[in-house]
């Protein structure tokens, strides 16, 4: 007899939210108004910021992938945001959501591969099905939240670029437009926005590149038109607004770990073993909830990606 | 004859308008929890602006003996002890948010935050300092104290420093917020001391 034990991170069939349950009053008067909004000024409604809030079509839930913990609420999502680009407060983002803008948009991608190239982000997001992934997000700061990303996984964009046996780093590169972006006005982090990762966490499948949320366009405030996400590690790790992927044979210089070497490490796998100098990791605060609760190693992928980390002292590498 | 108009004035008119205009911070941060206008956070949003209160009845507590000076107008002295009692009230407001709203008596977490993260630890003394000003903020206590009384009362320079350190330490990257409570207080500060060395000048050129 076969048992199969189901892993944490996948839901039971009960307990996948139908639509209509996530489509909440809010949700439902945000469309209306917006609605309303482009009833009013037509013209606004066709050159608005870009294609924020568009239903995606044909995304597929990916079961295997997903947890079955509540959803943030869409309105949490995209009012909380640390993108330092728009503002360094929280709701600064949202406010200047409109400063960013997603088209047109390029991507480079280069480096050590054979097939490097630039491409339009249609033509760059065209040759992959989009999947919903619901993941958990870890920030930094200590709070959390769990939020429904569309995008694909981001080994599938090496694996077409095909990566040279001296390709052991990803680079990512984020937005830099200093004339638009408020947050670029001043040297708060040295622009443009850095992350990276070793080529094994960047071809792990839960890696992926985020295109949307709640099943529409991504808001400017949350990274569009494309972002990173790895789930486990903390939140600053999944870069904004990629303009640019470059494989590294040597580890690229990150945003925050330059900022402040010993606050930000270039792992920051998500771990409440080890603080962050200014604040305990060992608790987070789902948004949401009242009670904090506890923070779970590699934020609760640790069957999916503690393997590779085997030997390595995490305490030193943090 | 103008004096007593002036002290009328200030007891039945400009004492309770301040008394009352202190409390609108607490009424807002109310009004919007009610309103479920705090955010995403509600807890950090309610711990951020008792803080920032808390900073800004400070200084301005501070601020009070340069404009008599400056304006020559003494009255406004007998505001002071309102405008630093509400800076203890928001201080405290501040902690009891960290302690059980967030923390929600969680000691062991707690304690680790007070010995391990200096912000904590500079920000919970500058609150304990508060604690024995608050207390001897009375008529009687002064008369009682006497000259202790003003000695025990410059404790407020510091915990002013510390509170302002608590601020700078805790953001991440940005620090222009707290910046414009540093320059402030430096103001302050340096004005005092700007008065003192002319006041000793002048007493030394008096004894010469």
């Amino acid at each position: 007899m076969l048992i199969r034990i189901p892993r944490r991170s996948e839901p039971k069939p009960s307990e996948i939210t139908p639509k209509a349950v996530y489509e909440d009053r809010r949700r439902f008067l945000r469309t209306a108004a917006v609605a309303g909004a482009g009833a009013a000024f037509p013209a606004l409604w066709w050159s608005g910021p870009a294609v924020a809030g568009r239903k995606l079509p044909g995304v597929r839930h990916n079961a295997q992938y997903s947890t079955d913990e509540e959803w943030t609420d869409y309105d949490d999502v995209t009012s909380y945001n640390n993108f330092y680009e728009l503002g360094t407060g929280k709701d600064d983002p949202k406010r200047n959501a409109r400063r960013l803008k997603t088209r047109p948009w390029s991507i480079a991608v280069e480096g050590e591969c054979e097939k490097p190239g630039v491409y339009d982000l249609e033509d760059f997001i065209q040759p992959y099905a989009l999947e919903e992934r619901v993941y958990r997000l870890r920030c930094v700061e200590a709070w959390s939240m769990v939020i429904p990303w569309v995008g694909f996984e981001l080994r599938r964009v090496l694996e077409r670029a095909r990566p040279t046996s001296r390709a052991k780093f990803v680079a990512f590169e984020s937005v830099y437009d200093p004339k638009h972006l408020p947050g670029q006005k001043r040297r708060i982090l040295d622009w443009p926005y850095r992350e990276g990762l070793r080529i094994d966490e960047a071809m792990h499948p839960l890696t992926i590149l985020a295109v949307g949320l709640y099943g529409e366009v991504l808001p400017n405030q949350n990274g569009a038109p494309l972002r990173l996400v790895v789930p486990w590690k903390y939140g600053f790790k999944s870069a904004k607004s990629i303009v640019r992927i470059r494989f590294t044979e040597t580890q690229p210089p990150t945003a925050w770990n330059t900022a402040s070497p010993h606050e930000y490490g270039f792992y920051s796998n998500v771990n409440p073993a080890v603080d962050h100098p200014r604040w305990s990791q060992k608790k987070e605060r789902r948004i949401g909830e009242f009670f904090k609760r506890r923070t779970l190693p590699f934020n609760g992928y640790a069957e999916e990606v503690a393997h590779l980390y085997a030997g390595m002292d995490l305490r030193k590498y943090y | 004859m103008l004096r007593t108009v002036t002290d009328r004035w200030l007891r039945f008119v400009g004492k309770p308008v301040v008394f009352v205009a202190a409390l609108v911070p607490l009424a807002s941060i109310g009004l919007d929890a009610w309103n479920d206008a705090l955010g995403a956070n509600p807890i950090e949003a309610i711990t951020h602006r008792t803080g920032d209160w808390a900073l800004r009845f400070l200084l301005l507590t501070l601020a009070v003996s340069p404009l008599r000076r400056i304006t020559g107008w003494s009255g406004v002295m007998r505001l002071r002890r309102m405008l630093g009692l509400y800076a203890f009230f928001y201080a405290t407001l501040h902690g009891l948010t960290w302690l059980v709203l967030d923390q929600f008596f969680d000691w062991e977490a707690i304690a680790e935050d007070i010995l391990k993260r200096p912000y904590i630890t500079v920000g919970v003394t500058a609150w304990l300092l508060l604690i024995p000003l608050a207390v001897t903020s009375t008529r009687g206590m002064m008369r009682r104290l006497g000259r202790n009384w003003v000695r025990l009362h410059r404790l407020v320079y510091g915990i002013a420093v510390l509170g302002v350190l608590h601020f700078w330490w805790l953001v991440k990257a940005d620090v222009s917020e707290p910046a414009v409570y540093a320059l402030i207080l430096s103001a302050l500060l340096g004005y005092r001391v700007l008065v003192n060395r002319r006041r000793r000048a002048a007493s030394l050129t008096a004894a010469a």
